[in-house]
């Protein structure tokens, strides 16, 4: 039983749930993985099919997201987001380096944690998915017809941008806040002085209904607590946006202690239409702050530019638009329930799980049934909004998801289980162990108005035994379960790429039909693409090189190369010729300081490289192309500068 | 001719126009690695691929064999066709305006010599391509030859290649059907009426 570590006192309850779930020393006679005889078959999907579902999962600290079929738990694809990714030279060509600015430089690495689809009318429309950078605030956004990264905006007066990038109901805003409340803007004062110089931040970045693109509507300038999860209201709470708030004791060291003082927290709640109100009425102030914005044209390009001036309210300017909810224990998550009436807090120090109600609270505020005001803030009456507190939730829930039939799935961190409750009578009516330590979970569609209520998916940030070891570092999982009957059922536990911090997953019929299968060769835009091998060529222009390479089954034109010396910045422009689907080619020189490059059918890419030596050096297709990739090479002859030996290079006759 | 003639010889003539929309042939290739097959549709003055792509991916493919481009500016037949097409409509249709009996006999012997000179060319085309490689050729298998099958299905390496009339080939062989069949039917007439004859003089 050692392999367990949850405890001893639940070594009993273990060996009980071992007999259902899994083959453990517990008795020679468990029932197999998954614990009833048709979990293989409810997860199998056989050669050459397809899965029901996307899952879109982020890495967490990997930065990136990764996209698996469900229900197999099939790895698809990892999208790299905000790492640098030289397998597909993201943030290494020339065409994808300026995603990666921020008004810090080059900030090559950040923590992606919740994926987010975005909605039509409350329910996922399949066009983008949004993703945080926690580390340096920032958000993405996914084409899902691409499955790339196609804009990245940094969130200015922010800081650890957790809470984010939940969307609205229609994608007209998705939420950004501060994690770290901080001296904002920023300043030089002793940590000390936290109460008198650290703020918060709550903002809301626009969403160009037709083409994605994000802007900074406006922020809201909060009291220095911290501002740890967030969700829209939706249906009925439309217009609003839930915020869990903690921190409220204002400590600035050893918060693990010092922060979890308060008996109560808070969720707090933002009515973004009120805001909206007052920037058109001018009450907002312009800041100085400088962030920036990258997004990839329409001709696969990446640019950068740096903003300031953005619209910052102050609560007290705004009444109407602020509201903290007393909310037990230092809660984490916060979610709306399908019809967007109840709101979850997620108490992670709580002994249960408290409820609001959105009717109650409009009652509430109408009543002004305030205990006091924090800033301009009215706190709300606990009693006023509290719709019921769910007991026995285990210890430690951190965040709800919902299925079609008023049921709440709430993932338990320290007790690692899965506890399945509903909203009708907020009972307890099941749980699950899961393994272990999960964080959040999701329920197919669980943040929209009808969920698919098939699965719920644990995310989980330890596997210990779970898996052949693989050294002291191990990898994270996933369990799918199956949420259709009475008693949850472990079906499935996959390891991930990086941590699953959160996940969405999207009915695949939404979205596999319009996948981009080549980009047309006639279309594009780059402006160092070859279109023909005819075209082909090597320019010098003073010591840069630009050299228009083509590729195709099975040869690069041109192929060799002379005339370049010491010190010369060369730029290798690859287009790929093809325009058959899943036929990439890549490009790799020796001694490169980035990376290879991997160009897709029809698309131009440019990866820069300054040749430190004299001699002749091989180039070559990375990405197994054809029956003749091997063949498919070149040379590039490098003089020492100076040299008399003038550009030549070799096309087809 | 009689009357049920005559609109039947030119709804058929007429019916050739449709030719200039709808492709005469289709030939498919599939591999383990095109699991959706590639494929060109040849018309009267055109060759496409099923797909925009398919036809310089056929060209790509086929370069490892030695095989020429398939290129249309190249095919002198793609500009003439459609003038040949033109004449048998307006032929047909004379025919049944005048109700004459030998233009429909020559109309049916004209399009039945022009669809067997056709499918001759189309064939000399296949074996030009599939023999006429090019001798630095990168894949070279003694004795191998790459000619699409003229009708029907044949394995070319990893491809199995499958030629077969499309809409506008089913077209034309019900147009020639029709004009096979009036003729029966007139000859038959024809016939019937020389057979009376004698008792009609007698008479």
């Amino acid at each position: 039983m050692s392999r367990f570590s949850i405890g001893p006192h639940s070594i009993g309850r273990i060996c009980l749930f071992a007999a259902l779930l899994i083959t453990s020393g517990c008795a020679k006679s468990a029932a197999p993985v998954g614990g009833t005889g048709d979990a293989a078959s409810r997860v199998y999907v056989a050669p050459g099919q397809y899965d029901e579902f996307y899952m879109f999962a982020s890495g967490g600290y990997s930065g990136q997201v990764s996209v698996y079929g469900l229900p197999s738990g099939r790895l698809l694809r990892v999208i790299p987001v905000f790492s640098q990714d030289p397998e597909k030279a993201y943030g290494y060509s020339e065409q994808s380096k300026p995603m990666f600015n921020t008004s810090y430089g080059f900030v090559p690495w950040d923590d992606a944690h919740h994926p987010s689809l975005s909605k039509t009318d409350g329910m996922n429309d399949g066009r983008w998915l949004f993703i945080n950078g926690n580390n340096t605030p920032r958000v993405a956004r996914i084409d899902l017809a691409e499955m790339n990264t196609k804009e990245i905006i940094e969130i200015p007066n922010a800081a650890g941008n957790h809470a984010s990038p939940f969307v609205t109901q229609g994608t007209e805003y998705l939420v950004t806040a501060t994690r770290f409340s901080v001296p904002t803007p920023q300043k030089d004062v002793s940590i000390s002085t936290f109460k008198e110089n650290f703020t918060g931040q709550i903002g809301f970045v626009a969403v160009d209904p037709t083409t994605g693109k994000m802007s900074l509507a406006f922020q809201i300038h909060m009291p220095g607590y911290d501002y740890d999860l967030a969700r829209p209201g939706k249906g009925p709470s439309h217009g609003w946006a839930f915020f869990t708030t903690y921190n409220t004791e204002q400590a600035s060291t050893l918060l693990e202690r010092n922060a979890s003082q308060n008996d109560k927290d808070f969720i707090t709640a933002v009515n973004w239409k009120q805001a909206e109100q007052c920037v058109a009425q001018g009450k907002a102030k312009t800041w100085p702050t400088r962030y920036a914005h990258n997004w990839v044209d329409d001709a696969d390009v990446a640019h950068s530019e740096m903003l300031t001036g953005e619209k910052v309210l102050e609560p007290a300017d705004c009444p109407g638009m602020v509201y903290f909810l007393p909310t037990p224990k230092s809660p984490h998550g916060v979610d709306v329930d399908p019809t967007g009436e109840y709101i979850v807090g997620g108490g992670k120090l709580a002994t249960v799980i408290p409820v609001h109600s959105f009717s109650k609270m409009q009652k509430a505020i109408a009543e002004k049934a305030f205990e006091k005001e924090i800033g301009g803030i009215p706190v709300l009456k606990y009693e006023s909004v509290n719709y019921c507190e769910v007991a026995n939730p285990g210890l430690g829930p951190l965040h709800d998801e919902f299925d079609d039939k008023g049921n709440v799935y709430t993932s338990v961190f320290i007790s690692s289980e899965i506890v399945k409750w509903n909203l009708k009578d907020c009972k307890v009516v099941d749980r699950i162990p899961v393994y272990y330590s999960i964080g959040h979970l999701l329920v197919p569609g669980g943040d929209t108005r009808k969920p698919d209520g098939k699965y719920v998916i644990a995310l989980n940030k330890i596997t210990k035994d779970r898996y052949l070891p693989t050294g002291p570092e191990l990898a994270q999982s996933a369990q799918l379960i199956d949420i259709t009957g009475d008693k949850m059922k472990l079906l499935l536990d996959f390891p991930t790429i990086g941590e699953p911090h959160y996940a969405q997953a999207i009915l695949a019929s939404a979205i596999k039909d319009k996948q981009i299968r080549t980009f047309a060769l006639a279309e594009n835009k780059d402006p160092f693409v070859t279109r023909t091998e005819k075209d082909a060529r090597v320019e010098r222009k003073g010591n840069v090189v630009h050299i228009y390479m083509t590729a195709i089954r099975s040869h690069f034109v041109p192929d060799n190369i002379e005339g370049i010396q010491v010190g010369d910045s060369v730029y290798w422009h690859v287009t790929n010729l093809e325009q058959d689907w899943d036929v990439p080619h890549g490009f790799a020189v020796t001694g490169a300081n980035t990376s290879e490059l991997l160009v897709m059918p029809g698309q131009t890419r440019t990866i820069a490289w300054i040749p430190d030596r004299t001699g002749v050096y091989p180039f070559y297709c990375t990405d197994f192309c054809s029956a003749l990739h091997q063949e498919m090479q070149g040379y590039i002859r490098i003089s020492p500068k100076g040299a008399g030996v003038q550009i030549s290079y070799n096309t087809p006759k | 001719m009689s009357r049920s003639s005559r609109l039947w010889l030119a709804v058929a003539a007429l019916s050739l126009a449709l030719v200039y929309w709808q492709p005469l042939w289709h030939v498919g290739l599939k591999a383990p690695q095109y699991p959706e097959g590639l494929g060109l549709y040849i018309g009267v003055n055109r060759i496409v691929g099923v797909q925009p792509q398919d036809l310089g991916s056929i060209n790509g493919l086929n370069h490892y064999i030695g095989m020429k481009r398939i290129t249309p500016a190249d095919i002198p037949e793609l500009r003439f066709m459609p003038w040949l097409v033109a004449g048998l409509i307006g032929f047909g249709l004379v025919a049944a305006l005048s109700g004459r009996r030998p233009l429909l006999y020559a109309w049916v012997g004209l399009f039945a010599a022009g669809a067997v000179a056709g499918l001759a060319d189309f064939y000399r085309w296949g074996y030009d391509y599939g023999h006429n490689l090019d001798p630095q050729a990168i894949i070279k298998i003694p004795g191998m030859s790459y000619q699409p099958p003229l009708l029907g299905s044949k394995q070319l390496l990893n491809f199995y290649a499958t030629s077969w009339p499309a809409a506008g080939g089913w077209i034309l062989i019900a147009a020639l059907g029709i004009g096979v069949a009036l003729s029966a039917r007139e000859l038959r007439k024809t016939r019937s009426i020389l057979a009376t004859a004698p008792s009609l003089l007698a008479a």
